[in-house]
């Protein structure tokens, strides 16, 4: 039951994207952006900053993912559809999951095209090791979509959401941030340090345990008027 | 206000014109010399920061789930003492890493997580002043989640170099630093509770104003 609660949100939310793939293009055409913009900034005689491709991947996949977190519940809020679907004989934390797969799928597809986009732009081995990108990028989104999904949802009610999502989400996924860059940093070293990276990868796992266990238990409280 | 108010304000007063007193007859650390007397008042300041957040934290998570708006008073009182005693701390931290690391600023653990709390205890003020009318309950769970994050600021921030002292500093203090330490740290304690008892009666008066004004309504 649970389950299929979570699967008929994240099919709703499927279904409405696919119509027009509003969020899908603007998101992922503003992350291309971001990321040019760091290159004209920090590219200079076609050498890149040492280490500057970790935390530029990074920086794009945060702001491209506020973004995306802040028009999905938009897009909710001007329909109404929020209320009906809190409305519905349905568990919050399955409503809360639902939403959270929609938008790490959403994010892990703009990943895809931010990846190559920055190892060529800034001249970074960053498919050296897919698997291992691939295990910290999606633990480090679900970090922060876990987080985002939640203050978004809970954002809508409030007066100058677009701010203060933002404002609320930063501070609270810097060690996501720090997580994430340092254990892709590691992957664009000579010698790869498999040590270190489980050290990374086991602290992003944590904070995704800990931070989905907190959402679906303050979602209930949070989202009742 | 309770009858202890006034007694405890005085003696909060009487303290704080004692304190320089006290830390000027402090003698100076051998290698630091007379910018370690900045200690007494940031290591006092961080604790009532600590303080403030823990404070702030357990008051959110009553709040959010038994819904007693007396403690959404505390919590807000508390986030906007964490605000001021963090400033403190992040400005006394800074004039004394000048001098002492050479630098004024050091991405360390301590300086990170107490900045993140401190940026947290911001945004709670801003969700509340700005977020209309519901952001109390956003208030609070965002006071929960920042109370969780301090260990992963803590902990990933930990695999960078730390040059902060330790906690077992304190312990091991000779008498004639220790004693304006606590001295300093008991005139802050009362700081915070007066400011915070102060703070709490004012939402308390706004809270009886409107409920008044709803009574004239209907």
């Amino acid at each position: 039951m649970f389950a299929h609660i979570v699967w008929l949100v994240l099919r709703k939310d499927f279904t409405v994207e696919v119509r027009s793939l509003e969020i899908a293009y603007t998101t992922l055409f503003f992350a291309i952006s971001c990321v040019l913009v760091f290159a004209f900034a920090l590219v200079q005689e076609g050498r890149a900053p040492v280490g500057g491709a970790a935390g530029i991947l990074w920086i794009a996949v945060a702001f491209a993912g506020t973004l995306a977190l802040g028009r999905t519940f938009e897009r909710e809020r001007q329909a109404e559809t929020l209320r009906a679907l809190l409305l519905a004989p349905a568990a919050r934390p399955a409503v809360y999951l639902g939403k959270l797969l929609g938008i790490v799928a959403l994010l892990t597809a703009a990943e895809i095209v931010l990846v190559p986009l920055v190892a060529l732009l800034f001249q970074a081995s960053l498919l050296a090791h897919p698997v291992w990108l691939a295990l910290i990028l999606l633990t480090g989104t679900v970090g922060f979509a876990a987080v985002g999904t939640l203050f978004a949802a809970m954002l809508i009610r409030a007066r100058s959401r677009d701010v203060l999502l933002p404002v609320l989400l930063y501070p609270i996924t810097v060690p996501v941030i720090i997580a994430g860059v340092r254990a892709t940093g590691v992957l664009l070293e000579p010698e790869l340090d498999v040590g270190l990276l489980q050290v990374w990868l086991a602290l992003l796992v944590c904070f995704d345990v800990v931070f989905v266990t907190l959402a679906l238990w303050t979602f209930e409280p949070l989202m009742t008027e | 206000m309770p009858s202890w108010f006034t007694p405890l304000a005085a003696l909060c007063a009487l303290m704080f014109a004692t304190a320089p007193i006290l830390i000027a007859q402090a003698p100076y650390e051998s290698t630091m010399g007379l910018v370690q007397k900045i200690f007494y008042v940031h290591l006092p300041s961080a604790w009532m920061f600590l303080l403030a957040a823990i404070t702030c934290g357990i008051a959110s998570l009553r709040y959010l789930f038994r819904g007693d708006p007396r403690q959404d008073r505390l919590a807000w009182a508390a986030a906007e003492l964490a605000v001021l005693f963090g400033v403190l701390t992040l400005v006394t931290g800074p004039l004394w890493a000048r001098k002492a690391w050479g630098v004024w600023w050091q991405w360390d653990v301590r300086l990170t997580s107490s900045l993140m709390g401190w940026m947290v205890a911001v945004a709670y003020l801003l969700l509340r002043r700005y977020g209309g009318p519901g952001s109390d309950k956003l208030a609070a769970g965002l006071a929960l989640f920042g109370i969780v994050n301090v260990p992963f600021v803590y902990i990933s921030v930990n695999y960078w170099r730390t040059i902060h002292p330790t906690t077992n500093v304190v312990p091991t203090l000779p008498t004639s630093f220790g004693v304006p330490l606590w001295f300093s740290a008991v005139t802050f304690l009362l700081l915070f509770v007066l400011l915070l008892r102060m703070r709490v009666r004012l939402e308390e008066q706004r809270a009886r104003v409107d409920a008044l004004y709803l009574s004239m309504d209907s």
